[in-house]
């Protein structure tokens, strides 16, 4: 079949990969563009490993075609951290132990950074609900929602 | 115990420094099962039965090798013939040989040059099936007239005149029936049933395998046990094991799940038939659900006797148990054994049937066999306190085991901490938190054996004093940071200057998988024996370079110093001036020990959880969550926590929403995570977590393990509460909110 050229920026930088038609975001980042931090752990949009951003709006990647990706700016869980100086919630994560084996984690960092920018002073409730499509199955997800409150503080300049 | 009291004297453990791999993890770098490739890979893609027992009659794969790209095709005809027992079972539940025994059984693979051509080229693979009658359900699988799933596969053990389905019969106990249920006041018998649920790791099985003409190979596998992945791939392939070499991924949770193979020998089968290019296979979650372990689903009758006063007098089970259509793969003898382990009862009888049915190959699930049990056996104790007023949890402190008791499943008990459990609960001050209308508080113990097992470990010294600890049980849920601070413990060195890495099956002997809660107990008994190993070398060098004799010299604080006075004067000599001169004072120093523990503590636990019911929908909201668990001595109390809150999480799914639905047809229905209903982040209240310690005698720190108890008391202290706060009691998982509300309106 024949392949869709497409030039986006991911985590700042220019790129541009050669896509199926049939093949998704996550697809495209993994396989493409060498970008494995995203997961897939259900190709149905049910898990929320593969979060990303695209163009400021949380999505799952695996319900994203590639080709859609066209003149769009991609946020990944690599584009995070600041070079060597890791974002709050990074760090809040490993101190609070809020992962185990780690495979959901950078879907939820993505997903929670997208909540702290829009609600930097979120209830446990709203995070709750607001991670509700990330799903962990090795935490329980209480020391999750208590790293994402306590960076969510930190960054509010409460801690 | 006091926890302060216990822990006097260590500097690291009990500690809770940042884990090593938590970098990695939070910034996207660390390595699953599908985040590799190799130069020249292929990738593969599974055809699976769509009928749950169907006679392959003919497989044409001529449409789909004719596609450009397309590099190979297997059958189960790429495979060796003759194996027995389990390896054929292995074989079998790898790819289908005369009959699909359960949708999603696989019958063909293909490789191709992408993933997208691969999976279009299983779509030409046509495969002619004869359909036949099928049976799912556990009791429907032992009635007169279900159709058989395997004729003589029972063994010996089953009595005369059962169905050709029962495979397995155990029966065990001690004591005088007659006698105890003579002495009991109160006699109550239940049945009870669970549905099989997931293991529901996030991700999914996944592997890189290559294997050349000459029978060598490699692979790259997320697993929680490599040198199980490599005896039985070899098995199933009738290649030798010391040419396959496997190295494992991060692994993205197991939890028993990834103990066994699924599909790792298919993509070596493709490998060696593409020319020994290297093949990468990925399970979609929905192959995941329909082909990989799932747990056994069981049929439990449970009858206790008691007096007055709550002391149990008599006990009787007897359990039902599918695992899939292979003997052997239910955990019907745990679920038997763990049944009343948490209880002093001296009569007591267990009878187990393990039954074949048409449905995936059971794989462990985190206590195999003991959440099925508890939830018979601690939903009918519960019943029986209410009937007789007497405190639940008072009542299972009057019965509990302790040292010394005689176990229900036959040994005599060492040093456990279940007393010190149920009283850590009594003190809690979840137990007096006000209830409202429509809620309810339940409590149940739980029980798991632990394991030790098959172990080697080795252990290096750096030329700068720092130390390297070579492991082979698969990090899960934070076993390099407890393995770390084990050795920088017994080494006198910081936790920093101690680096675990999980290595291939070639640098090691061989190891179990990370299972049965056994790796921070067995491999970090073993790193310690390995560090002290390497300590006498290391005290031996300082005494040769001093000129006293080997036995002057003892270990302190990461040095070698002289023993007293009479051994001479010398000042210390450290581990890191060790190291920088080892080269020219007797060469390269390490430690390993090669062992098959067997020192390993029982484990026990108790949660309560408090629960509203809407009265509407039948909707179970759980409002507060207490765990309490012996962990013998907690080596990194955050990680403990995660264990007890994961175990926690996962047996309120099993309890109120995970179930494997199958549609008359045999097929099963809840293939994805949308219908799959595992518990999400607005599901869950925070969950409190007491970390009781009393140590295992049987480890240098008192290790017990900790990852399978938690998942035990959930199902049974659900139901509990909600029997407490709507006065319906119901008996069959899951609790979903239909249930729930249909065993509401029943009651009146």
């Amino acid at each position: 079949m024949t392949k869709i050229h497409v030039t986006a920026t991911v985590n700042g930088d220019p790129v541009e990969f050669l896509t199926d038609p049939r093949e998704s975001l996550l697809d495209c980042l993994r396989d493409r563009l060498g970008l494995t931090g995203s997961k897939e752990g259900c190709g149905t949009g049910d898990c929320g490993a593969c979060s990303v951003l695209v163009d400021g709006v949380l999505v799952c990647s695996c319900l994203v075609l590639g080709a859609e990706a066209q003149g769009k700016k991609i946020e990944t869980v690599e584009g995070i951290a600041n070079g060597e100086e890791l974002h709050p919630l990074q760090r809040k994560f490993i101190e609070h132990a809020a992962l185990q084996c780690g495979f959901c984690t950078p879907g939820i960092l993505v997903a929670a950074k997208a909540l702290l920018a829009q609600n930097p002073d979120p209830t446990e409730t709203e995070v709750r609900y607001w991670l509700a499509g990330n799903l962990c199955r090795c935490t329980g997800y209480d020391k999750i929602i208590r790293a994402v409150m306590d960076a969510a503080a930190e960054m509010r300049g409460a801690a | 115990m006091a926890k302060d009291e216990m822990k006097t004297g260590y500097r690291l453990i009990g500690t809770r420094p940042d884990r090593p791999d938590g970098l990695d993890k939070v910034t996207g770098r660390a390595r699953y099962g599908a985040d590799v490739t190799a130069p020249g890979m292929l990738h593969a893609a599974v055809v699976r039965s769509p009928h749950a027992h169907a006679r392959i009659v003919k497989i044409d794969a001529s449409k789909a090798l004719a596609m450009e790209g397309v590099k190979a095709v297997i059958t189960r005809a790429d495979f060796p013939t003759g194996l027995t027992g389990e390896d054929w079972n292995l074989q079998e539940n790898t790819i289908a040989g005369e009959k699909a025994l359960y949708d999603g059984h696989a019958v063909a693979a293909v490789a191709a040059t992408s993933k997208l051509l691969a999976q279009d080229a299983a779509k030409l693979v046509e495969v002619t099936y004869e359909v036949l009658p099928h049976v799912t359900d556990v009791d429907a699988a032992m009635a007169p007239g279900a159709p058989v799933i395997r004729e003589g596969a029972a063994d010996h053990s089953v009595p005369e005149g059962m169905h050709p389905n029962v495979v397995r019969y155990i029966d065990f106990g001690h004591g005088d029936m007659d006698a105890g249920w003579a002495a009991a006041d109160l006699v109550r018998e239940q049945t009870y049933k669970t549905e099989a649920t997931h293991q529901g790791y996030i991700e999914p099985h996944a592997c890189l395998g290559q294997l050349g003409a000459d029978g060598k190979g490699e692979m790259w596998v997320c697993t929680q046990g490599h040198w199980f992945i490599r005896r039985m791939s070899c098995a199933v392939l009738g290649i030798d094991a010391s040419q396959l070499r496997v190295t494992p991924s991060e692994i993205g949770g197991g939890f028993g799940g990834k103990t066994t193979i699924f599909m790792e020998p298919l993509a070596l089968a493709l490998s060696r038939k593409a020319g020994g290019r290297p093949v990468k296979l990925v399970m979609s979650r929905s192959e995941v659900l329909r082909a990989t372990g799932p747990t056994a689903s069981a049929s439990m009758d449970v009858k206790i006797g008691m007096k007055k006063d709550g002391t149990i007098t008599a006990a009787q089970v007897n359990f039902r148990m599918q695992g899939g259509p292979f003997v052997g793969s239910s955990p019907i003898g745990e679920a038997l054994s763990c049944a009343f382990a948490c209880y002093d009862i001296a009569n007591i009888q267990h009878e187990g049937y393990e039954v074949l049915a048409n449905r995936p190959k059971a794989a462990a699930y985190r206590a195999p066999g003991s959440p099925m049990a508890a939830f018979a056996v601690e939903s009918l104790i519960d019943e029986m306190a209410h009937e007789l007023a007497l405190d639940p949890l008072k009542l299972r402190l009057k019965n509990a085991a302790r040292e010394g008791t005689k176990s229900s499943y036959g040994p005599t008990y060492n040093r456990i901490g279940l007393v010190e459990c149920l009283e850590a609960t009594l003190a809690h001050p979840n137990l007096s938190a006000p209830l409202g209308p429509n809620q309810g508080r339940g409590a149940a113990g739980g029980f798991w054996f632990n394991w030790g097992g098959e172990t080697s470990v080795s252990l290096a010294i750096g030329e700068d004093g720092t130390v390297t600890v070579s492991v082979g049980t698969p990090d899960i849920g934070g076993s390099r940071a407890s393995i770390a601070l084990m050795t920088a413990e017994c080494l006198g060195i910081p936790y920093k200057s101690v680096r675990v890495n999980v290595v291939e099956t070639g640098a090691l002997g061989v190891n179990e998988p990370t299972h049965g809660s056994r790796a921070t107990f067995a491999s970090g008994l073993a790193a310690v024996e390995a560090a002290k190993q390497a300590m006498k070398t290391m005290c031996a060098r300082a005494a040769a370079a001093w000129g006293i004799d080997a036995d002057a010299v003892e270990w302190v604080d990461g040095a070698a110093v002289p023993a007293g006075d009479n051994a001479g004067k010398f000042p210390p000599m450290t581990i890191a001036e060790i190291g920088a001169t080892m080269g020219s004072t007797g060469g390269p120093i390490s430690g390993h020990h090669e062992v098959t523990a067997s020192t390993h503590g029982a484990s026990f636990g108790v949660h309560v959880v408090d629960v509203e019911i809407d009265p509407e929908t039948g909707r179970t909201t759980v409002l507060r969550y207490l765990v309490v668990q012996d962990a013998g001595t907690a080596i990194h109390p955050a990680y403990v926590e995660g264990q007890y809150h994961g175990g926690a999480a996962q047996g309120i799914g099993w309890a109120l929403n995970e179930e494997y639905v199958y549609g008359a047809d045999g097929r099963l229905q809840n293939t994805v995570f949308l219908d799959y209903r595992v518990p999400v982040a607005s599901d869950l209240p925070m969950i409190d977590t007491v970390i009781v310690e009393v140590p295992n005698p049987g480890h240098p720190y008192g290790v017990r393990g900790v990852g399978e108890t938690g998942i035990t008391p959930p199902l049974p202290a659900l139901a509990n509460a909600i029997a407490a706060a709507t006065g319906a009691r119901l008996r069959a998982l899951p609790m979903s909110p239909p249930k729930v509300l249909a065993a509401i309106h029943a009651k009146g």
